[in-house]
């Protein structure tokens, strides 16, 4: 049928026979995308008295958010702390892999590194939109060296710092430029902490406390003064004291100022965390559940050694190790992987598993008027996943950058 | 008038949705003569717009040729509102067909001047060529459209003020808050109605007995205003049993006994797909 649009004339798809995520669950809709974003078809039909240009078929396919990966160090082969000259071909690399994975957004992380090496990668990540290339750069992730000497877990002990001196000034200095830092994980035990999240979240930076021994009211002065996120929640952290329950306790503070939400990473990958210790936390905080892989260089790579910034790892199956050690460090398993394990672990709805790697980072970041939602007006990021959430095809910006071919690749 | 009484809603539903059906296709609509069909919204014609959905998604039916012209909207309810009459004919009908948007009629109850949006729409259907088969419903007080007890059978496309009893029964719409349900609507007239070549009526349900009682077995009468199609020469009324309930005993006898002739029009059912 002719369209006959008076608004724009760019063509308008529309996505037939699918269930999308939309109002918190899977509803008999189609889906409608023109110039990269979701279309209200009822809006179409009465005010631009238009119709689609082209229909597809999704066969019965449920249509989710594009996942959005906010720790991920590597993959691939690549390592995101590893300071190289084309470290550009390194984000495209892994930025067009992880595609399959269902990942549409991501921020790349880094983690403890000397200064020279922030200096020299920071200014080679640009915050670029996603498409045929592959999935966006939010901004990248730095996980550390603000941290707790106690909890580094696979992070290079000499490298550790603190911003006792002179606070933010020390952080600036440390990471050179913070115009492409989207999340900065840190101790929040470290003296003067507090001003460097009130400064951080003044400029738009979630801060996330991790790898660190911090007490329950550490934790919540903390968020106080900004903090939103905790990093692979339990991982690197005091364990949960029933006399003071540390970082894990922020799941059911209730000092959390009102009107906002604590969110927290977990890797739901079945080594990270005992699957009963992701549905403790799932149940006593369900809307503040983030996916992430904390997938490292390793991740898409035959099983051997790997390096992971200053270090060597060692991969055997799902498990990623310090070489030569029982220390884990970061995970291999894909984003589609987690949120599988995440359905099966909790028994959640497929809809709360869609929504933990989408919907919640999105709002994590503050930019779900725009991602992590099949809503009007949003980003066309999109994917195409069967009954048991395998990923059959991805779109960004209502373009198809990926789809699973007949030999299951 | 034709009296088709069948066992239950979904079996009424189901004969409407046919004889809508075998019209559009016997008429043989094309580019420049289309079909034209008015349309209801409310509880009622649900199962009907189910049926017709069904027909056009087994390939039996396309609206490509018909243009639509509904009887109502509210005055003053936002369109994206979810119990306009705009949501309601997106929702159950027009985002599961083929009609061209252009073609499809809906009084814009926020137009800055409404009655010139009356007058507007009246002359659209005129344009159109009239309307081959007016689908309507009625009301617990015996109104078409929103021609509420007291309208002229003789109206136009106007503004009507909504009667307590439409406002009561709306409310079920409106989480019960009888504060948010609109009290002004635009609506097509009697006369608009009367107009069409052929008028269908559908009622069901024991709550409607009492109007379809006043409205065929006593006298035309603007207090019961569906009372009018008395004295159009093509109106088809089709109903459930419940809603004989307050009927003589020798018209429901009467009726019934021509099912076999009224069957003969929805049997057999055409399809697009044989031409």
């Amino acid at each position: 049928m002719p369209s006959n649009k008076s608004v724009s004339d760019a063509p308008i798809a529309q996505f037939t026979n699918c269930r999308l995520l939309r109002g918190r669950r899977l509803q008999r809709e189609d889906l409608w995308v023109r110039e990269g974003k979701i279309l209200n078809p009822e809006k179409l039909f009465f005010d631009e008295k238009g119709s689609a240009d082209v229909q597809l078929d999704c066969k019965g396919c449920i249509l989710a958010p594009g996942f959005i990966d906010v720790q991920i160090n590597g993959g691939f082969g690549v390592d995101f702390s590893l300071a190289t000259d084309d470290f550009r071909s390194g984000i495209d690399l892994v930025g067009r892999k992880i595609l399959s994975h269902g990942v549409t957004s991501f921020c790349p992380t880094l983690v403890t590194s000397p200064p020279s090496v922030y200096h020299q990668i920071l200014p080679q990540i640009d915050v670029r939109n996603g498409g045929a290339h592959g999935a966006g750069v939010l901004g990248a992730h730095m996980e550390g060296p603000f941290i707790s000497k106690e909890k580094k877990g696979a992070h290079p002990e000499h490298c550790i710092r603190t911003f006792e001196e002179n606070a933010f000034q020390d952080l600036l200095a440390t990471y050179g430029s913070l115009d492409c830092v989207r999340i900065v994980t840190l101790a929040p035990e470290i003296k003067r902490s507090s001003e460097v999240i009130r400064e951080l979240t003044k400029r738009g930076i979630c801060v996330s406390l991790g790898h660190s021994v911090a007490n329950l009211s550490q934790a919540e002065e903390a968020v106080q003064h900004g903090a939103t996120f905790i990093t692979h929640l339990f991982n690197a952290m005091l364990p949960f004291h029933h006399r003071d329950p540390g970082i894990v306790g922020l799941l059911t503070s209730d000092k959390i100022p009102a009107g906002r939400r604590v969110f927290y990473g977990m890797i739901s990958d079945g080594i990270h965390t005992n699957p009963a210790a992701l549905r403790i936390a799932h149940r006593a905080h369900p809307k503040g559940m983030v996916l992430v892989t904390d997938a490292i260089a390793g991740m898409g790579l035959a099983p051997g050694r790997h390096t992971l910034g200053q270090q060597v790892v060692e991969i055997d199956g799902l498990n990623t190790y310090i070489a030569g050690t029982k220390t884990l460090s970061g995970s291999v398993a894909t984003m589609d992987t987690c949120v599988r394990h995440f359905l099966e672990a909790t028994g959640c709805s497929v809809e709360t598993a869609l929504e933990a790697a989408s919907l919640h980072p999105a709002q994590l970041l503050g930019i779900e008027d725009r991602k992590g939602t099949l809503n009007y007006d949003s980003d066309a990021d999109f994917l195409m996943l069967d009954d048991s959430l395998h990923v059959q095809a991805t779109y960004i910006a209502g373009e198809e950058v990926w789809r699973r071919d007949a030999l299951g690749m | 008038m034709r009296l088709v009484i069948l066992e239950d809603y979904d079996q009424a539903s189901e004969w409407a949705a046919k004889y809508i059906c075998n019209r559009i296709i016997q008429f043989k609509p094309t580019q420049g003569r289309y079909f034209t069909l008015g349309l209801p919204t409310g509880n009622t014609p649900l199962g009907c717009y189910k049926k017709l959905i069904e027909y056009h998604k087994n390939g039996d039916l396309s609206f490509k040729y018909v243009k639509t012209f509904n009887m109502d909207e509210y005055v003053g309810l936002p369109r994206n509102h979810p119990e306009s009459y705009h949501s309601y004919m997106w929702n159950n009908f027009f985002k599961h067909i083929d009609i061209d948007p252009n073609n499809a009629h809906i009084l814009d109850g926020n137009a800055p001047d409404l009655q010139v949006e009356c007058d507007a729409f009246e002359k659209k259907i005129e344009e159109a060529g009239g309307i081959d088969l007016f689908v309507g419903g009625i009301g617990p007080d015996g109104h078409i459209a929103f021609n509420e007890p007291g309208s002229s059978l003789s109206s136009r496309t106007r503004l009507k003020t909504l009667a307590m009893d439409t406002i009561l029964a709306n409310a079920k719409y409106f989480d019960g808050d009888l504060s948010k349900v609109p009290t002004m609507a635009l609506t097509v007239g009697v006369g608009t109605v009367m107009d069409a070549r052929e008028v269908m009526i559908l009622i069901t349900g024991a709550h409607k007995a009492f109007a379809l009682y006043k409205a065929i077995e006593e006298g035309v009468n603007h207090m019961w205003t569906v009372s009018a199609f008395q004295q159009h020469p093509r109106t088809i009324f089709v109903c459930d049993e419940d809603a004989t309930l307050e009927l003589r005993v020798k018209t429901v006898k009467y009726f019934k006994g021509l099912m076999h002739v009224h069957n003969k029009l929805v049997d057999p059912l055409y399809s697009m797909k044989e031409n």
